[in-house]
């Protein structure tokens, strides 16, 4: 009972050749998620890396009234080879005013380096209405071997910004990058 | 025909014979029966050695403060353990066991690609080589964990690209694997073998294979972007270049959870086919556990950030990946009902491969109410990286996917080897383990709630009574074990002479081949009259 199969070496290669290109596509899928997560965080607001990086420049009416505390914190991923803190710990500020705020910075690695902040805001929604027309933490920061010095954040809290929020906190975390070029 | 004994059936022969030398039968051989073995073979020794990694690690804990190994072997042995269990006994064992029984169960002379099964095996031995090589070298193994995270993967040193090349290779030979079963069963089913005529291993293995090739190539891609951080100074993952860690977690639990079901689903598919055997009954519910395998295999891949959900995430994202994990419950429900209703007023009898299915239904059914428990957000900040953790994934793991395995083994074996096993120490077997299994892993249930987190080598001293006790089971699990290559050996030298349906009540293709099965099967195809008597509904 010699039934026809189906046993055509060829047809196996073509299905096979298809779900290779399955594979291949959930291959690009996987780096795909890169800018897909980008654009997760920005519709979201959350961890917004755009909204955190970038200045913006926006004519606002500040609003007196109101007034919001803004902390700082500075962070350092490794310990020993930097002292980083922010001058003043807390400020109050006015929706709509501009304010700078003051971040120290010790270079203790034993050679020329650069240091690059990366900043986090908490609420997260409140991301959206902190503008900061300038900042340390835009490119990286050349330090010669022992050296310290102050560094400038100036910003602006949107007078949008939702009433239940009274308290922003602006974290950096300074990470020691030795050649920038190499970085984005 | 060489062999009279097996005139009788057509299509099935020895007369091309197995190849006479070593080389030949176990190096380049392109039979689906003897690459089953091999991949069985292989995931029987990594089972061994991950079992080993487990071993020094409930040592390590079987009391407070540290006895025997440092702190970064621990973290290497709880990393390597994992590593060497999912990748290199699991999966191994399911496909060796797809090799063997696919191609018996839907009337195929062998699979789809003959040459590209025996590469997909040789690349395992090499893949693991290179892993458990790490071993040796001056940075140790890896010791960040299985689940890679960075920044800390990326201090692992030499063993870091060392294991990232092994887990691309275990990738290709999985992606490679996977497409041969599907290739398989799509174009090689017997004419009549219709889809709904599959019996639910075939069934659940291309369920499986297709979550393969849609998440293992992800992996992959995570992985290589692990390494081009590293050594060509990009920042996918590293913030001080804008990239992010927490998308690492993303990208790997959007492989890592569909993975858990690659390891899961096979084992539904052969507790489906034991249960209804020593049950006398047809399965009950046949078409709602296909639809029930796939409605697990699409809900899988949209789970994945349950496994994160502290990380911080928006109030939105926690409640829809905690609403689609509780629903995965549903599906597994239906699967739980249809195996207890199966079991319901049939003539049941207790063979080992039903003994280890009946263990299987409750005690996985455990780990899936934990995985329920775990699935809730906000009580998952308490559970998170605690030994809850760490018993409910060995539940659904070793009394789940395990214990489906040795099942299969146990029920299979006697029509590979043509011999029947010793039933009585196939029992003791089963007793040993299934009773240790829950002195070693329930009370890492109450360490868990109790606070104890996992992937430490020292504890506080009111986690030393449990720790003690799971050890013990530890201990007593691993040297049960022990009894199954001795069994399975002995069974392959000799022992009773199997029928070729060996036992009572089995349904199926695979059955109506001699024992052992000839080197060769399904030259000439099933008539229809045979599938449809054989299909799990009988018709």
């Amino acid at each position: 009972m010699s039934l026809q199969r189906q046993d055509r070496p060829e047809r196996h290669g073509r299905t096979a050749w298809k779900l290779g290109l399955v594979a291949l596509a959930a291959f690009g899928f996987g780096w795909a998620l890169v800018p897909l997560y980008d654009v997760m965080c920005s519709i979201t607001g959350f961890a917004d890396k755009a909204n955190l990086t970038k200045a913006s420049q926006i004519a606002l009416h500040p609003d007196d009234k109101r007034v919001v505390t803004v902390e700082f914190l500075g962070d350092l991923p490794t310990v020993g080879s930097w002292d980083f803190h922010p001058v003043v710990h807390s400020m109050q500020v006015h929706p709509g005013r501009l304010y700078e705020a003051q971040f120290f910075a010790h270079n203790l690695t034993g050679h020329d380096t650069y240091g690059q902040a990366v900043p986090d805001i908490a609420p997260s929604k409140a991301a959206f209405y902190f503008h900061k027309t300038e900042c340390f933490c835009f490119t990286p920061q050349h330090f010669t071997n022992g050296e310290e010095r102050a560094m400038p954040v100036r910003f602006i809290v949107d007078p949008a910004l939702p009433s239940y929020v009274d308290r922003i906190t602006l974290a950096y975390t300074f990470y020691d990058t030795q050649a920038p070029s190499a970085k984005r | 025909m060489a062999n009279s004994a097996h005139t009788a059936h057509a299509g099935h022969d020895d007369h091309h014979g197995a190849p006479k030398s070593f080389w030949q039968r176990w190096v380049v051989t392109t039979n689906h029966k003897d690459i089953g073995t091999l991949y069985l073979i292989f995931a029987g020794i990594m089972f061994f050695v991950g079992g080993a990694m487990a071993m020094v690690i409930r040592l390590e804990l079987f009391q407070p403060g540290l006895q025997f190994v440092d702190p970064q072997f621990f973290n290497s042995m709880t990393t390597v353990h994992a590593l060497v269990m999912i990748f290199g006994g699991m999966m191994p064992a399911w496909v060796g066991l797809a090799n063997w029984m696919i191609p018996l169960q839907i009337g195929a002379p062998d699979m789809a690609l003959p040459r590209m099964n025996n590469y997909s095996f040789w690349i395992m031995p090499f893949a693991f080589i290179l892993l458990l090589s790490t071993l040796f070298t001056g940075s140790g193994a890896p010791a960040g964990g299985w689940t890679l995270y960075p920044p800390l993967v990326l201090q692992g040193g030499d063993s870091f690209p060392m294991a990232i090349f092994a887990i691309h290779m275990m990738g290709a030979s999985s992606i490679m694997g996977a497409i041969n079963v599907l290739v398989t069963i799509m174009n090689m089913r017997a004419p009549g073998m219709t889809l709904l005529r599959m019996p639910l291993f075939c069934w659940t293995w291309l369920i499986t294979a297709y979550l393969l090739i849609l998440v293992m190539p992800v992996l992959a891609g995570a992985v290589t972007m692990l390494l081009t951080d590293h050594f060509f100074g990009t920042s996918f993952f590293s913030a001080s270049g804008g990239g992010d860690p927490v998308m690492f977690q993303h990208i790997f639990w959007f492989f890592g959870h569909p993975e858990v079901y690659v390891l899961i689903l096979p084992s539904f598919g052969v507790v489906s086919e034991i249960l209804p055997t020593f049950s006398r009954k047809r399965l009950f519910g046949y078409e709602s556990m296909v639809y029930a395998s796939a409605a697990i295999g699409f809900l899988s891949v949209i789970v994945w950030a349950h496994h994160m959900f502290t990380t911080g995430m928006p109030l939105a994202g926690q409640l829809f990946f905690m609403l689609t994990t509780m629903l995965i419950a549903v599906p597994t429900g239906v699967k739980v009902f249809n195996w207890s209703a199966t079991m319901w007023k049939g003539s049941l009898s207790f063979e080992p491969p039903m003994l280890f299915a009946i263990s299987f239904l409750f005690l996985f059914t455990i780990g899936g109410f934990s995985g329920l428990m775990l699935a809730i957000a906000p009580a998952d900040f308490q559970y998170q990286d605690t030994y809850f953790v760490v018993a409910h994934f060995h539940y659904v793991l070793v009394p789940g996917a395990l214990f489906a395995i040795i099942g299969a083994v146990y029920y299979w074996l006697p029509k590979w080897s043509g011999h029947m096993y010793n039933m009585t120490a196939a029992k003791w077997h089963f007793w040993l383990s299934t009773i240790f299994v829950n002195v070693l892993f329930f009370p890492q249930h109450f360490l868990g709630l109790a606070g104890m987190p996992r992937r430490i080598p020292d504890y506080s001293t009111q986690f030393a009574d449990w720790n003690m006790v799971s050890s013990i089971g530890g201990f007593g699990f691993g040297l049960a074990q022990l009894m199954f290559p001795v069994i399975i050996w002995n069974c392959v030298k000799g022992g009773a002479k199997a029928t070729d349906h060996v036992w009572e009540g089995t349904h199926g293709l695979e059955w109506e081949v001699p024992s052992p099965a000839p080197y060769h099967t399904w030259e000439s195809a099933p008539s229809e009259a045979l599938i449809a008597a054989g299909s799990p509904t009988g018709h």
